[in-house]
């Protein structure tokens, strides 16, 4: 993308210098476009300001001791500079159960995410590539289960795990995070418009089962649309906080949402929590920070090519 | 939606090969390919009715039962019986309740077209030619999705609260004194957290759609001699309804489903009681008063008012384009 834009600037200013000594209209225009270029790029840059303040607030302020952060400018760092026992007391503190908790959040989204994407792959390409009695009443219900809310079902999800054992375990907040209908929505598009039948007849002839086409040649084709519904599913497992906070009540299970929330409810009694809690906070913002800025390129390829072909 | 139909196609091809190897392979293929959607679907099925179809049955059925204590404690044993339109008559009664929901549209009707007018128009900007670094700017918008709903109140709560947050130092500068957690102001205060996070992925999604744009089109309108805000209303904007109605009936659904913002700004805002938000209401229901029955009646229809909602929105949208 920043190729291409350089790419085009280069060609502008080559077209530019070319031109310099055609007729005025030309000058006026390219200088309308600098003047453009100067007013987007200015509006772009103080709304990502808004989006970006609050991120630099919590690194400055947890690089404060707690006096500081009361008693210094927010926005500006301290004359004491203490991020790193904030940091090393976040780890250590109570065992060491914000390790717990971010590698339960890691177990959460990590595995629901690999398996939900799995799960939705097979399904969207069984219905986008196979005709059979039932297809069609199959994806309305799944279809129906986009729009239902998932709070909506979070609460007698519960009261159906405790009557079979399953609240307050991994499995709890695990088995819900393996169903994604928006996934094999996405996938059942992704499948009908990219693998081809002839291809899967090829396969057919050789001698495939059905299932070896699909862990085969299905599975590569939809790589794309996989890695989008991998994400999708990944980043809602990890920002959920309603279902594990109805599933869990052992601190054990918690994941670093439900953890840092637990944290923030005792600053009240004891404030050096203030200092565990933007600690944490920043420790939880920068893994996932650095996986959307590297995973959004492809992001937007998986969903570009799914609605150009639907 | 151009799928044909593999089976029949199948043993139609399959015909030379029937001729020279015999009936049973035939038979065993097609069996094969009548069983394989299913194998396919199993899991994913196994794991929808689990966690979508039978807590949707259980929340309908508990909603209509209610649950009787017998003795002064319940030590006499509990019954439950069928309580027709009992338990929503009383979440309907709740006025709090009511009104959550009614908050929830006010919230709706500003937040949601505040949000995606403000994602099309980054989204239109960070495609035009005139924007530079684009992806630096793209990345940065969407940074916040990836910080949960909790965190991110956690970290804008820092910044509502005075004596913490370097904003009021700020405002001071220009004269204002801004009251974040007011009883009038806190639902603009997550409104804005809500801005915050969700921006950025609905932009992502017009620009994927804006990406599918052929170049053949813009350069037609260039050759026309069109301006850069005629592109936008003719070409553009047009051809990004669907992300825009997708973003659109996912965001109408989620302030229905608020919560996380809620509760965690409950401890900072005295002006949020424990009813503040519907999810809220019914999670209160639920755990602090022990009602699961009403709880569940609370849920259905907090799902019935997202559905017709949506529905609402994606019927007056596409009588609009008819």
């Amino acid at each position: 993308m920043t190729a291409t834009t350089a790419q085009r600037a280069d060609a502008e200013t080559e077209r530019s210098a070319r031109q310099t000594k055609s007729t005025r209209r030309s000058d006026r225009m390219a200088g309308k476009r600098r003047s453009s270029t100067i007013i987007v790029t200015a509006i772009l840059a103080i709304v990502a300001l808004y989006f970006l303040v609050p991120v630099y607030w919590v690194f400055v302020a947890s690089t404060k001791s707690t006096e500081d952060l009361f008693s210094t400018y927010g926005f500006w760092f301290a004359p004491t500079f203490s991020l790193w026992e904030n940091l090393s007391q976040v780890l250590s503190y109570d065992g060491g159960v914000f390790v717990r908790w971010f590698l339960n959040s890691l177990l959460y989204a990590g595995v629901g995410g690999v398996i939900a994407t799995y799960f939705a792959a097979a399904g969207g390409y069984a219905l986008a590539k196979y005709d059979f009695k039932g297809r069609n009443f199959v994806f309305g219900t799944i279809l129906g289960g986009v729009l239902v809310p998932g709070t909506a079902t979070a609460l007698p999800l519960f009261l159906l795990f405790s009557q079979m054992g399953l609240a307050n375990t991994y499995w709890s907040v695990l088995l819900p995070s393996l169903v994604s209908p928006f996934g094999l929505f996405l996938c059942r598009i992704y499948a009908q418009a990219t693998v081809d039948n002839s291809l899967m007849e090829a396969a057919r002839i050789d001698g495939a089962s059905e299932l070896r086409i699909f862990h085969t040649l299905g599975l590569r084709i939809l790589t794309p649309a996989l890695v989008t519904v991998f994400l999708f599913q990944l980043v809602g497992i990890w920002n959920n906080y309603f279902l594990p906070l109805v599933m869990l009540s052992d601190t054990e299970l918690f994941p670093i949402t439900l953890g840092l929330n637990n944290w923030l409810s005792q600053v009240d009694r004891l404030p050096e929590f203030y200092e565990l809690t933007t600690g944490g906070v920043l420790l939880s913002v920068i893994p996932l920070g650095i996986a959307m800025i590297v995973l959004q390129r492809f992001w937007r390829g998986g969903l570009t090519e799914g609605s150009v072909k639907a | 939606m151009t799928t044909t139909p593999v089976a029949t196609g199948t043993a139609e091809r399959q015909q030379p090969t029937e001729l020279r190897t015999g009936k049973p392979a035939r038979a065993r293929r097609t069996r094969g390919a009548a069983r394989a959607p299913w194998m396919l679907l199993a899991p994913f099925l196994a794991l929808f009715v689990l966690t979508f179809i039978l807590p949707i049955i259980v929340a309908i059925g508990s909603s209509f039962t209610s649950v009787r204590r017998s003795g002064l404690f319940g030590e006499e044993g509990v019954t439950s019986e069928f309580a027709w339109f009992d338990n929503y008559a009383l979440a309907l009664a709740d006025g709090n309740f009511i009104a959550s929901i009614g908050r929830m549209l006010l919230f709706g009707v500003v937040q949601v077209p505040i949000m995606i007018v403000l994602a099309t128009v980054l989204a239109l900007m960070l495609e035009s030619a005139s924007a530079r670094w684009p992806g630096f700017f793209r990345a940065a918008y969407f940074l916040p999705y990836g910080v949960p709903g909790v965190i991110a109140t956690i970290l804008w709560s820092f910044l509502y609260v005075p004596g913490l947050s370097p904003l009021f130092d700020v405002a001071a500068l220009v004269g204002l004194e801004p009251d974040f957690l007011g009883a009038g102001s806190v639902l603009w205060s997550i409104a804005n957290i809500v801005v915050w996070s969700y921006t950025g992925y609905n932009m992502l999604i017009i620009v994927a759609q804006l990406k599918s744009i052929p170049v053949e089109l813009y350069e037609a309108a260039r050759v026309d001699g069109a301006s850069t805000w005629r592109v936008v209303r003719s070409i553009q904007l047009p051809l990004i309804r669907p992300a825009l109605v997708l973003t659109t009936v996912f965001s109408i659904i989620g302030t229905l489903q608020l919560f996380a913002e809620a509760q965690v700004l409950m401890k900072v805002a005295p002006a949020i009681d424990s009813q503040y938000t519907p999810n809220l209401s019914a999670y209160t229901t639920a755990f602090a008063y022990n009602d699961y029955n009403v709880a569940a009646a609370q849920a259905v229809l907090i799902a019935v008012v997202a559905f017709a909602l949506s529905f609402i929105f994606l019927k007056l949208t596409n009588r609009k384009s008819a």
